[in-house]
């Protein structure tokens, strides 16, 4: 049984790499004029570079003519050498010119493309998948196509080309002393395969070796502080020492064994042209004594052999490239394969085709019975039941866990509930369109989202098209304004990770000016334990209640203030809501809140 | 570069070594093209088989010879760049963590880790690639150059012309090159930004229904990296055919000057052969050496970076000093501090406390509670005031005497992949019983044996396998299994619930009575029960006494007290 698993999945790989062919292919021939010139530049080129050592041998000839030499003759052919060399050079540039620009307009593409997926894509993929995963493929993986379409691609075709044109150049001059390579070529095999099988693993495991050693550097630079108060830079010394000796060892092992592949490589054009000297030696001496006649096979000049010996070379260098081009071409596939499964990923699904726009929303909500779990074994919300008047604010408390988020994450319908039902002004959101119902909030996170840019984008952000009136009065609104304003570049200031030096609370101040900013009836905040100085604190206490003015809101709590203040006041435990009422009413009822309550003041 | 040039200094005989046979090598193969126009010029015409099998037997002999002591000087020299690597980068590390906090602050941690990493990684390709390259390039250069200047001095001359170019064009163009890739590599930084910053705000972006705005936004720095690499590429495309054409021309001009020199008898045809591989050699050589320029600066300023480090003398040093006789635990008095130089990080702190007391400290962000400690524990020395332990000044006391008396647990403090044995013994040898009793103080061991590995349970890097009330507690069991004379908590039970940290405030009260136990808080909670209580604002003191006596005296402590009521109020 196991014996059949290998091939069975060989043939699924086989399947799957013809069908990553095709799809690879599709974005080639979207832009077949430039793939057709750059296919025509190789040819062309590689012929005329195949030509230059056929003119140069027969210059050479003009040269060792026994009637002395045949100047003409050795200068047209120096002027066709001229020719084809600058011809085979321009058009070889060309053709990497060409290259750039058709991988580049495929690459382009294709990070649209994948840029453009992920923003459709529901938010569990975001929640499942790390960001550095993301990050990886759009960078790592889609450069590692496309130095395959820039450069492997072309160097296969002129390889190709390079070998069989010599092959029958060398054919053409002399039949027997293709001989040689009998020799040669087995002993290029052999070599790819020493290559491929022994050295290429040595070598992956070094690069492994290296990245744990540095993995492992990292780690112990973060603890610094701690390693330095415990005393114990001694000990991680010692064990950094030993992964740094493993390291240095699988590089020797590696360097040991690679060490053979340049002069292997050299040692195999080497005897080549040695074989050919002999060979041609011989062949020229019995040529030139007159023992072969002019018409035989066997018959040589020494221009011949010149040229021989430069096509020998020429025939040697893509063999001994190939298994190193061969590999390149699977690691291009693998990153292929990963860019398109997230091509591949399930979209958001579309709206129903009912559903309905909204306009003027009140900002009434109604959760009745629901039932929700983010995978299908293990439920998170059970039975939760809440009503939000407009304008009101219910205030979500709980422990860590016990589905804060995930009534926020249902609410904006990042997630279609199990059962029950949310209604927004009295209609189930799911026959509303997502693009409305997002709209209808505006959301305050307790990780403060800002984007690389100047603060107004990041202000304007909450309403596309708002003037600098607007924003100024947001700004101020949300207390920030004055702060702003004493920055030198003012609303034109760029966050940026290295920029100016901006504070967690100002950060969270310019968000709240954002979501001032856009008129949604509905806000949905997640308060932070508060981390600030007090005078920061005040004011984004007061950016707050202007805020949630007018708008219906749910705030995941952390301030007492915030807490008693609130309309209602919802106590979730392991995604039931156990208790629900104002401040006054759950002191009353002594239950969890109550302890929590007091547990402040014991 | 002096300072890699030290620690190359104990393999310079195996250098020298590795020098001679590679030399032997790349002459051997210089012979090969002398010996190809040789019998095509002399031996060919003295008509007989055996010789051109002689000849041609002994240029297989000088082919497989070369190719023979290339390996072994090949791998001599991974020996010595083997050898030279790990004991540059061993010193570095060790060097680094020797360094003191300041030291590492002016650094910086990532600086700190791109040179363990990155540079010794440049110095040691380049420090490998030399005993080859450097080597071999340098001789078929000259070596070729002598030679054909032997066989044909004015014919070499030409081919000699045409190396100046070779060699400029290479070298400008590569470094060039980096400038143009260094470019590629911002732009690749600002795109991920865009997808990293997406992947992040990915709610708020929704919610906002900012799809085609960010799609807009994505495409800008989309098609600036585009045009990047395209710049990049379309110049970096000009070496290898300008290369190949040099090379090119530089044949056509040896075949076009033979003709005359060969018509009035001062050359031959198989000279002109043999110079044809001479200048493939050479001028492949010509490529190397122009690499090497090239790798060379860039290696410099790696070497450059890694000495810095290890010139960097040790600065905090033990003085001599006498003993004030006194029965307090822990003074701080007078001390005054800034990192800087510039902003006062503390103003004239004084306290006294004593041997089994507690202190709690309580502060916005920024308003210098880390600094306190950091202080105590010497990581910084200060300039004015003193602080003492059991009446010494920290000054005068051993580093290692003086880490012994602390069990710490820092703010965002660091487990590492390992198990969870190892990370609350960190390297110290504790016994398992000490582990254990360490854990069930810090209420750590009931979560961890209901593990099925229990203490062999292997944590992930920075520890994101457990949950952060976990973390904390594994902490605290790291901190309290030596039983310190102080423990230092400096934030470390904000992720546990009330229950919890009451319990664990109780264990440390009934395990650790002799400790003295110094709490930095920014929940009231964890700090209310200490027998002094500072608030720090910026830098001053604005408060100090029991809890009950600062909701008296001090507003803002007061208000901090009134705010607070958790959302996280379970682990």
């Amino acid at each position: 049984m196991t014996d059949k698993k290998p091939s069975q999945k060989n043939n699924k790989d086989k399947k799957s790499q013809t069908s990553i062919l095709l799809r690879l292919g599709k974005y080639v021939f979207k832009y077949w004029p430039l793939f057709l010139a750059a296919i025509i530049f190789t040819l062309v080129s590689n012929h005329l570079a195949l030509l230059g050592p056929s003119y140069s041998g027969d210059a050479i000839d003009a040269v060792a003519h026994p009637d002395g030499v045949q100047f003409d003759a050795v200068w047209s052919n120096v002027c066709k050498m001229l020719a084809c060399y600058v011809i085979s050079a321009i058009l070889s540039y060309g053709l990497a010119v060409i290259m750039i620009h058709l991988s580049q307009k495929i690459v382009y593409t294709m990070r649209k493309q994948l840029f453009e997926k992920l923003n459709t894509l529901p938010v569990t993929y975001f929640d499942t998948n790390a960001a550095g995963d993301i990050v990886s493929r759009i960078s790592y993986d889609i450069d590692t196509i496309n130095s395959t379409l820039s450069h492997d691609m072309v160097q296969v075709m002129a390889s190709i080309y390079t070998v069989v044109g010599s092959l029958i150049f060398m054919w053409n001059i002399s039949k027997p002393m293709i001989l040689v390579f009998v020799i040669t070529v087995p002993a290029s095999i052999l070599f790819t395969r020493y290559r491929s099988k022994k050295v290429r693993p040595l070598f992956q495991a070094r690069s492994r070796k290296l990245g744990e050693l540095n993995g492992y550097a990292e780690e112990m630079l973060s603890g610094t502080r701690t390693i330095r108060a415990y005393g114990k830079e001694e000990v991680i010394c010692e064990r950094f020492n030993k992964k740094n000796t493993d390291t240095m060892d699988a590089y020797y092992e590696a360097d040991y064994h690679g060490a053979a592949l340049g002069p292997a490589v050299n040692f195999i054009n080497n005897l080549s042209i040695s074989l050919v000297t002999i060979l041609g030696g011989i062949l020229y001496m019995y040529s030139q004594s007159g023992a072969v006649a002019a018409t035989s096979m066997f018959f040589i000049t020494l221009g011949s052999v010149a040229k021989f010996v430069q096509y020998s070379r020429k025939f040697a260098g893509p063999i001994n490239e190939f298994a190193n081009i061969l590999h390149e071409f699977q690691s291009a596939f693998s990153a292929a394969e990963r860019v398109f499964k997230v091509l591949d990923e399930p979209s958001e699904p579309s709206d129903s085709e009912d559903a309905i726009e909204l306009k003027n929303v009140k900002g009434r909500v109604d959760f009745e019975k629901v039932c929700f779990g983010y995978t299908e074994n293990k439920q998170i919300l059970h039975n939760v039941s809440v009503k939000a008047e407009e304008g009101k604010t219910i205030a979500i408390v709980g422990p860590t866990g016990a589905g804060k988020t995930t009534i926020i994450n249902l609410l904006m319908r990042f997630y279609d509930i199990n059962s029950g039902s949310i209604k927004l002004d009295g209609v189930d959101i799911t026959g509303i369109k997502r693009y409305d119902l997002r709209k209808a909030y505006t959301m305050v996170l307790q990780d403060t989202w800002l984007f690389n840019g100047t603060i107004f984008d990041n202000i304007v952000y909450g309403k596309e098209n708002a003037t600098q009136d607007e924003v100024e009065a947001a700004a101020k609104a949300a207390r920030i304004d004055k702060y702003i304003e004493s920055l030198p570049d003012g609303y034109m200031t760029r966050l940026s990770d290295d920029g100016v030096n901006i504070s967690k609370g100002q950060k969270q101040l310019i968000t709240i000016a954002r979501a001032i900013l856009s008129d949604a009836p509905m806000l949905i905040l997640d308060e932070a334990t508060s981390n600030v100085d007090s005078r920061t604190e005040i004011k984004i206490q007061e950016a707050l209640s202007e805020l949630m003015k007018g708008r219906t809101c749910f705030i995941i709590a952390h301030r007492l203030s915030t807490i008693q203040n609130a309309d209602t006041i919802l106590v979730l435990q392991n995604g039931r809501v156990t208790e629900q009422g104002t401040h006054d009413e759950l002191i009353e009822q002594r239950g969890f809140y109550s302890t929590l309550y007091n547990s402040q003041f014991s | 570069m002096k300072t890699l040039l030290r620690y190359l200094k104990p393999f310079r005989k195996r250098m020298g070594f590795g020098f001679l046979v590679k030399l032997t090598a790349t002459l051997l193969e210089l012979m090969l093209p002398y010996i190809l126009s040789h019998i095509l010029k002399n031996v060919v015409s003295s008509q007989n088989v055996s010789k051109i099998l002689l000849w041609g037997g002994l240029m297989v002999v000088c082919a497989g010879c070369a190719c023979l002591f290339n390996i072994i000087a090949n791998r001599m020299a991974a020996r010595v760049s083997r050898n030279f690597t790990e004991q540059i980068r061993k010193d570095l590390f060790r060097h680094t963590l020797s360094l003191s906090e300041a030291q590492t602050d002016k650094f910086s941690i990532p600086s700190l880790e791109s040179r363990i990493t990155t540079d010794t990684y440049h110095v040691h390709n380049f420090v490998s690639m030399m005993q080859r390259m450097g080597v071999r390039a340098p001789i078929l250069l000259m070596g070729g150059i002598m030679i054909t200047l032997i066989m044909d001095s004015f014919l070499a001359l030409v081919m000699i012309a045409i190396l100046p170019f070779i060699f400029v064009t290479v070298y400008f163009l590569s470094k060039n090159g980096r400038a143009l890739y260094t470019k590629v590599q911002q732009s690749v930084d600002g795109m991920v930004r865009v997808v990293r910053e997406d992947a992040q705000g990915i709610r708020v972006i929704k919610a906002l229904s900012k799809n085609d705005y960010e799609n807009r936004r994505y495409d800008k720095v989309n098609k600036q990296l585009s045009r990047d690499e395209r710049k990049a590429g379309t110049i970096m495309g000009i070496i290898n055919p300008v290369m190949t054409l040099l090379m090119n021309f530089g044949i056509t001009a040896v075949v076009a000057m033979s003709a005359s020199r060969v018509s009035n008898g001062t050359s031959d045809p198989e000279t002109v052969i043999a110079f044809m591989q001479y200048f493939t050699l050479i001028s492949m050589a010509m490529m190397s050496v122009s690499r090497i320029f090239v790798m060379y600066t860039k290696c410099a300023a790696s070497a450059n970076r890694i000495a810095e480090v290890l010139n960097t003398p040790s600065e905090i040093e033990v003085t001599e000093g006498e003993t004030i006789p006194t029965d307090k635990h822990i003074e701080f008095k007078n001390v005054r501090f800034s990192y800087l130089g510039k902003k006062n990080q503390l103003n004239d702190l004084s306290f006294a406390l004593n041997k089994g007391d507690s202190l709690g400290i309580i502060g916005a962000t920024g308003s210098g509670k880390t600094t306190v400690i950091k202080l105590l524990l010497r990581f910084y020395d200060i300039k004015q005031g003193e602080i003492l332990i059991n009446g010494r000044n920290i000054k005068t006391i051993p580093k290692k005497e003086l880490t012994d008396m602390f069990g710490i647990v820092l703010q965002n403090d660091f487990l590492y992949a390992d198990t969870i044995e190892e990370n609350i013994d960190f390297g110290r040898g504790l016994s398992i019983e000490q582990i254990t009793e360490a854990a069930k103080i810090a209420q750590a061991n009931d979560f961890i044996v209901s593990f099925p590995d229990g203490y062999g349970h292997r944590l992930s890097s920075k520890a994101t396998n457990v949950s952060g009330g976990q973390k904390q507690r594994i902490l605290l069991s790291r901190a309290v299994a030596t039983r310190p004379e102080i423990l230092i908590l400096d934030d470390s039970s904000s992720a546990l619930d009330y229950k919890t940290d009451a319990n664990l405030r109780q264990a440390l009260k009934d395990n650790l009575t002799d400790s003295t136990v110094i709490t930095i808080a920014q929940r009231v909670s964890s700090i209310k029960h200490c027998d002094l209580i500072i608030v720090l604002d910026h830098g001053n003191v604005i408060g100090m006494g029991t809890h009950d006596e600062l909701l008296d005296s001090c507003a803002e402590y007061k208000e901090i007290s009134d705010s607070q009521m958790g959302g996280d109020f379970v682990d």
